[in-house]
């Protein structure tokens, strides 16, 4: 349990060593040939590794990583659609079990989720009205009547059309699809968004538009966000806080200006030098070598040095500890260990 | 288009081929006249006191001894056929669909829950989908009517006890496939039941392969009632489908009164077509990604 | 430097032809490619340049053709070729890497079978020395062990791993020209890094010319010479890349790169540019940017023409922002 030695307030949310396996499901017949040792073992996706993270209260966390580093695992895993393997999670300093009766529904709503795919994450056979206005009135938020009332203000503030309620999602752009996910996150009143790459699938200028929504939206509501990304350009605009993630464990934590001026970890120093940038003179791309190993059989020891140029022996063996190398700024390289 | 629901576009794609809206004319006619029998058949086939045996096997266009025309002549029982196929239609029609509607309602529910909550609830059901599957469907339809005897409401149990498992099976693959997307997700962030999510998000979105499943199947049932009314099972004598009736003409059909077997034989075809053609058309516009 | 240009496309128009209506995907396109030099084709979605690419490989599906323009490939109008000559062009001197991998790849083929097909196809040789050079263009693209990796099967490789045989598979047979349509949006930071430079490389050493196509400015700022840039079916800037994102004179070009978070402080509300691209259904006259363009006026309610405002600098505006600079010494 995390206590607030120093009097503040718990974080809004809080995980304690969450790791989450996905093994491939295996029927009868898979599970005896296996033990005979015939046909496949059973894969395990080992997505997060004992991952710890806090977010305060009115903060922006961003969460970067490639493929395969398990943000998403971990944003739904905070969001309440995976259960992890082992690890706990917290909201206001209590465990998420707290709430698990159906009584404590309206706690659980606190928080939402906007998704990537404005195409797939909205009911195709759902008029907008409803996709918005079902919930709340589900959970007693409004009353029947008040419904219509209550989606137009939402579409409203997120920049909708409300004369448009009527219609079904197929008939909307790709921006505003994304507008009516942060609508109908927004119908249940949540305290916190966990934002899954919500921009990823948008043309550039719609964007612009809808991260200046968010961040509209967090003045006005006072939300606190977990914005995962894989875009860091996004990532640094947006963020208080950073945490970059490799194959399901957070290698560095900071503030955004921090891991951006004075990035520790060698990802997270590749990753930086990787982002192609605006400015107009054609440069040299100098990558990174090596493919991204799969989640399924990671390295061993720190699961970044085979492609690390700075790797020791130590590296291979080891698992790096996440320790704070400067106020608030945290990595996981034992190369700080000689600093 | 400002509410251009996901069925105008339906409605809309489907009408782009003049074959399919052929067909739809085809089976709305004969849909019909089904309904429409009492009114329009000129005899009354199962009103035994009003067939006269003299009458029997009389060609088409002859005339009955109280006046009228036999337009499709008259079987070995002096039935006017005519009526005969009117009120076959209908029995035809209404079995297959009343069997395919209840088999579809009960498939659906098992596919749901089997896609939705997996695990051994989903073994167990799969494993009985897949046994039922393996029996030829006129086998077990023949056992159960042996067991169940004769009458409209058992042949009906009988067709729904065959066709349930197909879909169980395709609503289950349609609705795995959902489960995955985001919007499913994004209901179970926004803490609605578990029932919501099944019946009011997941089921609307997997009745396309459903659909075309299910008319294709009207056609299999009606096809199906008829082998078993021509093997003699299933509905009594006096209460002829058209399978009925094609069975009673067969002895005759090499001695020359053909039109025993022939007429109601077409009216079959005919029904089976249209209803093929329809389910043709659906399949095609249905089908996400032939859709522009 | 070339005299003649590789690659010279003018007007190229390609329409679809739908129920709905027409839908002028590519309206009035033109630029040109020399050879050895990078292209950057850069636009939204709806912007027509991935349409572009395809009406010069000549893979328009219908209800879409091309209704007008030329397409000069080495003084041939591609625009005008029958389909025999076609597949003698494409596949050869000029080949294509589509965004997604699996669009070249055949999923029940082993990537030897493959690279081997694409090269008897055009060349004459033995099956033996198809498969050397097969193995020689996984060796250029980056591939380790390309023995091992010849007799896989593509859902054996990771996204990075099979854009890089689609990439091999396009230069095994030394095009002239390569049109690479958005290759490695799907992929992540580190890889797209790594595929970048092969591609810098590779374009250098065989004097490749390159198309690539893409929504990222970023990308195209590393990688190109030249850059051309679309809105809604039609070109409205083209120019060096240094002086178009130095100094971008069309307000949507300005608008696009003013809207990068990079360009913006952090934590402020970034410049953004209102509204939707419009549809691209029956559009008329006028400029197709003036509904969310801050300098328009009612001048642009007619069709403004590409104007040459210096040496090899274009633009579709009446009212570009700023004058360009002199050209810079190439």
């Amino acid at each position: 349990m995390i206590s607030p030695v120093t009097g503040e307030q718990p974080p809004l949310v809080a995980l304690r060593d969450v790791s989450k396996r996905f093994a491939s499901r295996m029927d009868l017949a898979s599970r005896i040939a296996a033990r005979v040792g015939a046909g496949p073992a059973q894969q395990v996706v080992r997505a997060l590794d004992s991952v710890s993270l806090e977010v305060k209260q009115g903060e922006v966390l961003g969460l970067v990583g490639e493929s395969g580093c398990g943000k998403s695992t971990l944003g739904r895993i905070v969001a309440r659609i995976l259960e992890p393997t082992s690890g706990e999670r917290f909201w206001r300093g209590a465990p998420y079990s707290a709430f698990d009766g159906r009584s404590q529904r309206a706690e659980r709503l606190a928080i939402q989720m906007i998704f990537q795919d404005p195409f797939a994450s909205l009911n195709p056979r759902l008029r907008i009205v409803d996709v918005i206005g079902e919930a709340p009135v589900v959970h007693g938020l409004i009353g029947r009547e008040d419904r219509e009332a209550y989606v137009a203000d939402l579409m409203a503030r997120v920049g909708l059309d409300a004369s448009t309620a009527k219609r079904f999602p197929h008939q909307f752009s790709g921006g505003q699809r994304s507008r009516i996910g942060i609508a109908r996150a927004l119908a249940v009143q949540p305290q916190f968004l966990v934002c899954d790459e919500a921009v990823a699938a948008l043309d550039v200028s719609i964007q612009a538009q809808v991260l200046n929504l968010f961040i509209r939206l967090r003045e006005e509501l006072s939300l606190t966000y977990l914005f995962i990304s894989h875009d860091l350009g996004v990532v640094r605009h947006l963020s208080d806080r950073v945490a970059i993630m490799y194959l399901g464990r957070v290698v560095e934590l900071a503030t955004a200006g921090e891991v951006f001026a004075r990035p520790n970890h060698p990802y997270t120093q590749a990753l930086l030098a990787e982002i192609p940038t605006i400015e107009p003179r054609k440069r040299a791309f100098q990558p990174i070598r090596g493919e991204i190993p799969s989640p399924l059989s990671p390295p061993p020891g720190c699961h970044f040095h085979p492609r690390c140029p700075h790797s020791t022996e130590r590296c291979r063996r080891e698992q790096p500890a996440f320790r704070e190398v400067a106020p608030g700024h945290f990595s996981a390289c034992h190369l700080n260990d000689t600093k | 288009m400002a509410t251009d629901s996901p069925w105008a576009r339906l409605r809309a794609d489907f009408a782009e081929s003049r074959l399919a809206m052929a067909g739809l004319g085809l089976l709305v006619a004969l849909v019909g006249l089904a309904l429409l029998a009492p009114l329009l058949s000129p005899q009354n086939p199962y009103d035994l006191a009003q067939l006269d045996v003299l009458d029997s096997k009389l060609a088409p266009g002859e005339k009955s001894s109280t006046g009228g025309t036999y337009w499709l002549g008259t079987d070995d029982q002096g039935r006017d056929m005519l009526s005969g196929i009117l009120y076959g239609l209908r029995i035809s029609v209404g079995v297959g669909v009343a069997s395919t509607g209840l088999a579809l309602s009960i498939g659906m529910v098992f596919g749901l829950l089997s896609a939705y909550f997996g695990g051994w609830l989903d073994a167990i059901i799969m494993r009985v989908v897949d046994i039922q599957l393996s029996f030829p469907s006129i086998l077990i339809a023949l056992i159960l009517l042996a067991v169940l005897g004769q009458g409209v409401d058992k042949i009906i149990v009988a067709l729904v006890a065959v066709q349930w498992a197909y879909y169980a099976r395709t609503v289950r693959s349609a609705a795995l496939v959902e489960r995955q997307k985001e919007y499913v997700e994004a209901a179970k962030v926004l803490a609605l039941s578990e029932a919501r999510v099944v019946f009011r998000h997941l089921l609307p979105n997997c009745l396309p392969p459903l659909i075309v499943v299910a008319t294709v199947q009207v056609a299999h049932a009606i096809a199906l009632e008829a082998t078993l009314s021509f093997l003699g099972l299933g509905l009594p004598v006096t209460e002829p489908s058209l399978g009925l009736l094609i069975s009673n003409g067969f002895q005759y059909l090499l001695s020359g009164k053909y039109w025993i077997s022939f007429y109601p034989g077409v009216a079959l075809l005919l029904t089976i077509m249209a209803i093929n053609l329809v389910a043709d058309q659906l399949r095609d516009v249905l089908n996400p990604r032939l859709r522009r | 430097m070339s005299a003649e240009p590789l690659l010279q496309v003018e007007g190229l128009r390609t329409h679809f032809f739908t129920k709905a209506g027409v839908v002028k995907a590519v309206d009035d396109v033109s630029f040109s490619v020399a050879r050895g030099k990078v292209m950057g084709l850069v636009g939204e979605s709806g912007s027509g340049k991935s349409m572009t690419g395809y009406s010069i490989v000549g893979l328009v599906d219908s209800p879409g053709r091309i209704v007008g323009g030329r397409i000069l490939f080495d003084g041939v109008d591609l625009a005008t070729l029958d389909p025999v000559a076609w597949r003698a062009i494409r596949g050869k001197r000029i080949a294509m890497i589509f965004q997604d991998p699996m669009m070249t790849l055949n999923p029940v083929l082993r990537v030897d079978t493959q690279i081997v097909e694409a090269v008897l196809a055009h060349a004459g040789v033995s099956r033996e020395s198809a498969l050397a050079r097969a193995r020689e263009a996984l060796v250029r693209v980056g591939i380790a062990s390309p023995d091992e990796r010849l007799r896989a099967y593509p859902h054996q490789f990771s996204g990075g791993m099979r854009q890089r045989v689609a990439i091999a598979i396009a230069l095994v047979n030394q095009p002239d020209l390569i049109i690479a349509d958005e290759p490695t949006t799907a992929l992540d930071v580190t890889i797209q890094g790594q595929i970048l430079f092969e591609m810098q490389k590779i374009c250098a050493e065989s004097r490749t010319a390159l198309i690539w196509i893409t929504h990222d400015l970023s990308v195209v700022a590393g990688l190109a010479d030249t850059v051309c840039v679309m809105y809604a079916g039609r070109v409205v800037e083209t120019g060096r890349v240094s002086e178009v994102l130095g100094q971008p004179l069309h307000p949507y070009t300005r608008g696009l790169i003013d809207s990068v978070p990079s360009r913006n402080r952090r934590g402020e509300p970034l410049r953004q540019i209102p509204g939707m691209t419009p549809s691209l259904l029956g559009m008329g006259e006028g400029c197709a940017f003036r509904e969310r363009c801050a300098a328009a006026s009612a001048a642009c309610a007619s069709s403004p023409d590409v104007a040459e405002l210096a040496r090899g600098r274009f633009v579709r505006c009446f009212h570009p922002v700023g004058e360009p600079m002199a050209a810079a010494s190439p």
